[in-house]
């Protein structure tokens, strides 16, 4: 039996049963489209009742902010589309941090060697999540709890352990900091903003994992294993790796956040990370991320993430209770899921 | 196409299946060739599912023998059988609902140009693929980018047989097909049954109903109780017989006498 092939493609002649489907009708099905709106609201909003949101000090403010989580948040939304969730990836942050500031400050590690010694760990702590939801099949929300009170109990206990204290200081001292700097921790002057580097990273993360899921072969296995895992194992996807792949990317988000923080500020709290694992959730959901997997956007929850990140700050900047910001988080987060709700019907998806 | 009609494409010899200490499946033998259809009959339980995970290579057997063109082999997984040619449509049809038409139909054996890790999906080229196959197919689709969830279910089966055709199978297993669809949608369904056949694929139609495998049938298996009751070629059955065969016989007889009324 020979397989039949199409020589030279041919474009698909139109369909008079098919409506023409207006381009912006188009756009408007996209997941990430009610992001993108509320975005464009809350920048509108924060311009014309802050006069520090549009300052070049403050734009390149929000966008640092909106940065570090739109990093997470993206490998997070893959993950997601893949069907799981990682709550360990926010202490991942703090776990990779502290251990370049102990391997190099306590016991005089080379710092690029501490680096990449962190980054296995890290993909090692990854792959031991993944392996275990992949083997196991409990769900990666407990097995993923877990790691996150583990890695918590590491971050703060092994830290007081090591330096008698709650941070790592003196990370300025360690000889390569400043190349470290230029790579984790620069400031690039864009059209009169001061841009921190991580908004250079936030954006190339956000593009590959666009082409990754969009158009790569990995992309389709992360929106079939999500979608239907019982159906992406009978067309012979590699779902194993796949999924074991997906925890250890969050995993490496979670190193390249880490870097990102500690090169800027070149201390590490021993609570850095924890408590923002939900916050990444909610911005791949507020970027259309489907809670039960198998749909969503990078580019949305990269949206998702400038949104937490102008809010974050036009708080402090319209000088209100900052308090209202999870009041705020909470109630964007029931309206995103809504709306999520209705794309999915408007799919049409027949049972 | 001359040798294939005397070695049979996929064969068993006596093959059964323990699930601990549950025998499934025992002693069963028979055999698919090209352009040829077997119906695997049987009532809930009879272990038609389990022979069929035999064949796709999602169990393997425990006792038997299983030949592929006249060889020995043993399936360590679907990605093997699916390698030798063996492809099965499964009553789920293996989609993902909220995924366009073209992706669900090149799944797991996507086009992509470039090396490795920046290898990137022919998008274009599988669009204009699935749209052709299913064509081939009779299935005249208005948008391969729509979700496959909002396809009727006649139309979800039948891009799933195109699918197993293009990919070059050889056998298609087809594991109940019509048992969720209506009267049209089924007739549908053994229409697309029969094109595959006359494609020179060997199908094997596993069903509970054998009016729905009767019309399309070349030889009946019947099973009950994890065992074979025989196995029929069509002229040397009838409808009736077989269904009284299915239904146990003697069973539904004495079950027609109690229903009477006294």
């Amino acid at each position: 039996m020979t397989v039949l092939t199409t020589p030279g493609a041919a474009p698909a002649p139109a369909d008079e049963r098919l409506a023409r489907t207006h381009p912006l009708v188009r756009l408007l099905r996209r997941p990430e489209i009610g992001a993108l709106v509320a975005a464009l609201a809350i920048f509108v909003y924060f311009s014309v009742a802050t006069s520090a949101f549009l300052s070049p000090a403050g734009a390149a403010t929000w966008l640092y902010s909106a940065s570090l989580f739109g990093i997470m948040a993206v490998a997070v939304a893959l993950l997601m589309i893949g069907g799981e969730f990682d709550l360990s990836a926010g202490a991942m942050t703090g776990t990779t941090g502290l251990l370049v500031g102990a391997f190099t400050t306590q016991w005089g590690m080379n710092l690029w060697l501490a680096m990449l010694l962190a980054l296995l760990i890290a993909l090692t702590v990854g792959a031991f999540n993944g392996f275990l939801v992949v083997k196991t099949g409990i769900p990666s929300f407990i097995v993923t709890l877990g790691t996150f009170f583990i890695l918590q109990g590491l971050n703060l206990a092994g830290t007081k352990l090591v330096t008698g204290q709650v941070a790592i200081q003196g990370m300025t001292l360690v000889p390569g900091f400043d190349a470290g700097k230029v790579i984790f921790g620069s400031t690039i002057p864009v059209a009169g903003l001061n841009l921190k580097v991580s908004v250079f990273w936030w954006l190339g993360i956000t593009a590959v994992a666009s082409w990754i899921l969009l158009r790569t072969r990995y992309g389709n296995w992360i929106f079939a294993i999500g979608g239907q895992l019982q159906s992406a194992v009978q067309t012979g996807v590699p779902v194993k790796r796949t999924r074991i792949g997906l925890f250890m990317g969050t995993a490496a988000a979670g190193w390249l956040v880490g870097m990102l923080s500690l090169f800027d500020v070149a201390t590490v709290q021993a609570t850095t990370g924890i408590g923002q694992e939900f916050i990444y959730i909610i911005c791949a959901v507020v970027g259309g991320c489907l809670l039960t997997g198998g749909y969503g956007s990078a580019i949305g929850a990269a949206l998702g993430a400038l949104i937490y990140g102008m809010i974050l700050q036009g708080i402090v900047f319209a000088q209100w209770d900052n308090n209202w910001l999870k009041a705020f988080l909470g109630g964007m987060l029931l309206l995103a899921v809504l709306v999520n709700l209705s794309v999915r019907r408007q799919a049409g998806v027949r049972s | 196409m001359s040798a294939a009609t005397t070695v049979p494409i996929l064969q068993v010899h006596g093959i059964g299946k323990v699930y601990g200490s549950v025998i499934a499946l025992s002693d069963v033998s028979t055999s698919v060739g090209a352009g040829e259809v077997l119906c695997v009959l049987g009532d809930n339980g009879a272990g038609k599912s389990t022979l069929l995970k035999i064949l796709a290579g999602v169990h393997p057997h425990s006792s038997g023998e299983l030949l592929l063109d006249g060889q020995t082999e043993h399936f360590t997984g679907p990605r093997q059988a699916l390698d030798a040619g063996i492809a099965t449509v499964y009553q789920d049809l293996a989609i993902v609902g909220l995924m366009p038409v073209w992706r669900n139909f090149f799944l797991g054996a996507e086009l992509s140009a470039g090396f490795g890790p920046f290898s990137r999906l022919r998008v274009a080229e599988m669009r204009a693929i699935t749209l052709e196959q299913l064509g081939r197919m009779g299935i005249d689709l208005r948008d391969v980018d729509q979700p496959i969830g909002t396809l009727s279910g006649g139309e979800r089966q039948s891009v799933a047989i195109a699918r197993a055709i293009y990919f070059g199978a050889r056998v298609v297993i087809l594991d109940e097909p019509t048992s969720a669809l209506g009267v049209k949608q089924a007739g549908v369904v053994l229409r697309y049954v029969a094109q595959a056949r006359d494609h020179g694929l060997g199908v094997v139609f596993v069903t509970h109903n054998p009016h729905h495998a009767y019309p399309v049938g070349d030889r009946f298996l019947v099973l009950n109780r994890g065992a074979s009751l025989g196995e029929f070629d069509k002229t040397g059955i009838r409808i009736d017989e077989l269904t009284r065969l299915m239904a146990g016989g003697a069973e539904l007889d004495s079950l027609a006498r109690e229903l009477e009324r006294g």
